[in-house]
């Protein structure tokens, strides 16, 4: 079957992953800019990571088959030190014509500060401005709640088009608004702290497939990029059809990354001889 | 050996985790009746079993031999 892993950090991993990427059917990858484990110090560093998620890391997707899409943005941790991140913005908008640069992305909250929301908020203004889409990543563990009820007060007063939106990190207590005001969300399946591939199932069959995306969020943390593939046997296994899970697991990626021209794999359809 | 706080520190979210499991698990099990328009398996005795299980692990005032318990309320009984 194949499948686009619409959120994954390549450079934290091997080529290995690639390579079994592939042979489990991956077509396609697309990497938000995060936070590397440490707070950077210089702009430069950002700018050259922007460069190695933007022109390397397609190349090494590429040895295997796999089209890599990427995001900019300044990540919400380091977001809290606005002086660094406005030297950032200043550079992004020339990563936006880039052939696999898809939007801004991850940004949003992390400890939900003062600091995060002026970054958040100018980011947001510099997607709109550029017609770029938006990927937010909402807080982890006990942050998430009130994370997410400000990352949508924050969309709310200002002009996005909740189609061209994906929430992200998205579980069961966090669902339902951002579903309820037409944004796109995503469920990361982390082997202890976000969603475990059955839960996410059990989130598919409640809420059904409309404008959900499925990920990995696979890093340099406890993390693994075949969660994934384990959610669409679990999917399987409840006697969902193949055309229902590629709706799920390639057609959503399609449509929501799809949005942006330079996302052109499109979706696809089973289709029996006679 | 490690001290109260540690245990608590290296396992508070695989706990964390597992607990949202069994709990995920359950309404699973209430929404799977609710389509069926079937009681939930109420008389089932896996899941008096899980539900026993579950009052055993809120038990206070306890010894420190719960999964010795655990695994006795799982057994085939003489």
């Amino acid at each position: 079957m194949q499948i686009i892993q619409p959120h994954y950090h390549g450079i934290a991993r091997t080529a290995q992953d690639y390579q079994r990427m592939a042979m489990a059917g991956v077509v396609a990858v697309a990497e938000p800019a995060f936070w590397a484990g440490f707070d950077r110090k210089y702009p430069e560093t950002f700018i050259d990571y922007f460069r190695q998620i933007s022109e390397f890391e397609p190349t090494r997707a590429a040895q295997y088959g796999i089209r890599h899409f990427c995001w900019v943005a300044v990540n919400p941790k380091e977001a809290e030190n606005p002086p660094l991140s406005y030297e950032v913005l200043k550079h992004m908008p020339e990563f936006f014509d880039k052939p696999n640069v898809l939007g801004v992305g991850e940004i949003g909250f992390h400890k939900t500060t003062r600091n995060e929301e002026e970054i958040f908020e100018a980011q947001i203004e510099m997607a709109l401005k550029h017609n770029q889409l938006i990927l937010i990543h909402t807080p982890h563990l006990q942050d998430k709640v009130r994370g997410t009820r400000r990352t949508l007060e924050v969309l709310a007063h200002m002009k996005v088009d909740p189609a061209r939106v994906w929430i992200d990190h998205i579980e069961e207590h966090t669902i339902r608004a951002p579903l309820d005001a037409g944004y796109w969300v995503g469920f990361t399946l982390y082997p202890i702290t976000k969603c475990s591939p059955k839960r996410a199932v059990d989130m598919l069959e409640h809420y059904g497939s409309q404008r959900i995306l499925v990920n990995s969020s696979a890093d340099w943390g406890p993390s693994d990029p075949f969660t994934l593939q384990e959610c669409i046997l679990e999917f399987r296994r409840r006697g969902h059809s193949l055309q229902e899970a590629l709706e799920i697991f390639h057609n959503n990626p399609c449509r929501f990354l799809g949005q942006n021209p330079k996302f052109d794999i499109q979706p696809i359809r089973v289709q029996h001889e006679n | 050996m490690l001290k109260p706080t540690e245990v608590l520190e290296k396992d508070f979210l695989d706990t964390r985790c597992m607990l949202l499991e069994i709990a995920a698990m359950l309404d699973r099990l209430d929404a799977a009746a609710q389509r069926e328009q079937t009681p939930a398996a109420a008389e089932d005795p896996r899941l008096q079993q899980i539900h026993q299980a579950l009052q055993l692990l809120t038990e206070r005032e306890t010894t420190a031999d719960r999964v010795e318990r655990l695994l006795h309320l799982f057994s085939e009984k003489d």
